[in-house]
């Protein structure tokens, strides 16, 4: 069978140190996305747990081995969490969910929670999307912008490459920074034709380090046109899949002179608007009970 | 004394060479460009010149137009894309006053008067959506050839709408619509709706004013043929080679 290079690890992570028997309140939050469905546990609003899948052709199956990947090993069972809230793309359809919340607010409410409340500005970089979300120091959402009509600038476009390239995706952001010199980025906005030009760069003899170079910038840059027509302000944080890729990364900080802040040891960029989703349960499992 | 001209479409997928002797089509020939555009290129001309009994001093005129104009052999000067189109689409039908041409990397449009003078045109060529890369994108994802596509999207029995608007991910939404038993048909002509809409968005910047002549590669395409005239709401006409307008455009371009 062809490798597929596009293919990134699924994994799950409890994090140390924790005993979920001993907790008042136990809430999730299962964020199913277009490509990929993570699940966050939390125990008295606090990170317990996670796992994270890719999204197969159905929602509620991929919500459920999420949720089941990030419970393995911890003997927890569906029926000890009190509340869970389901966001995302596909957070109708997420079965056992008390309630659906959009992944803006869930992205926002987790990077709160990860950075603390001087995060300003967002980027949120998915897989078939991508949104610059502004908010206060409480993580409520006060603006937001996103793209979720072009291939450009979302982790399906950098899936088509590392496939095309034959570099495992997880190696296209280092790979990509091994260049002497930048390169003019891929003049294609269009990632069916990015992919073409990417052909041509190859044929012209350009080593595979400049290709991924040209298409990490021209990523950086189309994903730079949202920030700064939403004014992008400190703090800076970056979540989702393409955090994680730190030849876009490192281009996208030089492009608007902002650094964003370092990821957390122990979390998961993809796991943000989890975490937020299992926030939000926290705060509405509490707010039912006082009111019965 | 006889003129003979040459128009050379560079276009992205395929070069187009005819040659014209006082504007009658003496030859025409096409190939893929490949790797090597120019290398291509030349060999068209070449075999288009020996099956006029031609040689290359024996042209008058040649014209170069499409994407890779400026690496097009031979030429003397060139022409707009949109421009060719004008006077190869107003040439072959004299009531057109709107050219749509809709090629592999590239869409379209152009508005001309009675004499074939263009007015006015949009073009996209940022998205593949809009242009022939996207049916052939959905043909592999469908598993069926482009040429299988076009009769089986007429015997589609419903119109399924796409929600993607780029190619990429237009590809899995087709795969999810075969997970979902949606048939081939239905699908084939929900890939030629979407495209038809995009299409037609486009030309409504200009204004559709009619006749509306389809020129380019994917004219061939009966399937996107339907669905244009019916997001359109017109009749369009459509040339017998109409991957060739643009270099007959071209190569009439100098006897004007």
């Amino acid at each position: 069978m062809k490798k597929e290079y596009w293919r990134w690890p699924e994994y799950r992570r409890t994090l140390p140190g924790k005993d979920w028997t001993k907790a008042w309140v136990i809430t999730a939050g299962v964020d199913v996305g277009s490509v990929s469905s993570k699940a966050a546990i939390m125990i008295d609003g606090e990170l317990y747990a996670y796992g994270i899948i890719r999204t197969g052709s159905s929602s509620p199956d991929s919500a459920n081995k999420a949720m089941e990947r990030a419970m393995e090993g911890t003997r927890m069972k569906l029926d000890d969490i009190h509340y869970i809230v389901g966001t995302g793309y596909g957070r109708v359809n997420v079965p056992f969910a008390n309630r659906a919340i959009t992944e803006i607010a869930c992205h926002a409410r987790g990077a709160n929670y990860i950075w603390g409340p001087t995060v300003r500005t967002l980027m949120d970089m998915g897989g078939q999307d991508c949104k610059a979300i502004r908010c206060d120091e409480k993580g409520r959402v006060t603006a937001f912008l996103m793209n979720d009509k072009c291939a450009a600038g979302t982790g399906r476009g950098m899936e088509v490459i590392a496939d095309l390239l034959s570099i495992p995706i997880e190696d296209v952001g280092p790979t990509s920074l091994m260049v002497e010199e930048e390169p003019e980025p891929v003049s294609s906005t269009c990632v069916v034709f990015a992919k073409s030009e990417a052909v041509g760069l190859l044929r012209k003899g350009w080593p595979k380090e400049m290709v991924l170079a040209a298409f990490c910038s021209a990523m950086a840059r189309r994903i730079s046109e949202l920030l700064e027509r939403i004014k992008v302000e400190r703090d800076f944080a970056i979540t989702g899949g393409i955090a994680k890729n730190i030849g876009v990364v490192k281009r996208l900080e030089e492009i608007i002179g902002i650094r964003a802040l370092p990821m957390k040891e122990g979390f998961d960029p993809m796991v943000a608007g989890g975490i937020g989703a299992a926030l939000f349960a926290k705060a509405l499992y509490e707010k039912e009970r006082q009111s019965s | 004394m006889k003129t003979i001209t040459t128009g050379i479409d560079m276009g992205s997928k395929n070069v187009k060479v005819v040659i014209l002797k006082d504007g009658k089509v003496l030859a025409r020939g096409i190939t893929l460009s490949g790797f090597d555009q120019k290398e291509a290129a030349k060999k068209v001309f070449n075999e288009v010149l020996k099956k006029a009994s031609l040689s290359l001093d024996d042209i008058d005129q040649i014209v170069a137009t499409g994407a890779g104009k400026e690496v097009a052999p031979y030429a003397n000067s060139d022409i707009s894309m949109v421009g060719a189109d004008a006077i190869g689409g107003s040439f072959l039908f004299p009531s057109a006053r709107t050219i749509i041409d809709v090629g592999a990397e590239e869409g379209r449009a152009a508005r001309c008067d009675e004499k074939g003078k263009m007015i006015d045109f949009v073009i996209n060529e940022k998205c593949a959506a809009g242009a022939g890369t996207f049916v052939e994108a959905m043909a592999r994802a469908l598993e069926v050839t482009l040429e299988e596509m076009g009769p089986l999207s007429l015997k589609a029995e419903r119109a399924v709408p796409m929600n993607a608007q780029c190619t990429i991910f237009a590809e899995s939404e087709v795969v999810t619509l075969i997970h979902e038993k949606t048939s081939k048909a239905d699908i084939s002509r929900a890939i030629h709706d979407a495209i038809a809409d995009r299409i037609t968005s486009m030309t409504r910047r200009l204004g559709i004013q009619r006749d509306v002549v389809l020129a380019g590669g994917v004219a061939k395409n009966i399937g996107f043929v339907n669905s244009l005239e019916k997001a359109l709401e017109v009749k369009l006409l459509i040339p017998k080679e109409p991957e060739f307008v643009g270099a007959l455009g071209a190569a009439l371009a100098p006897l004007r």
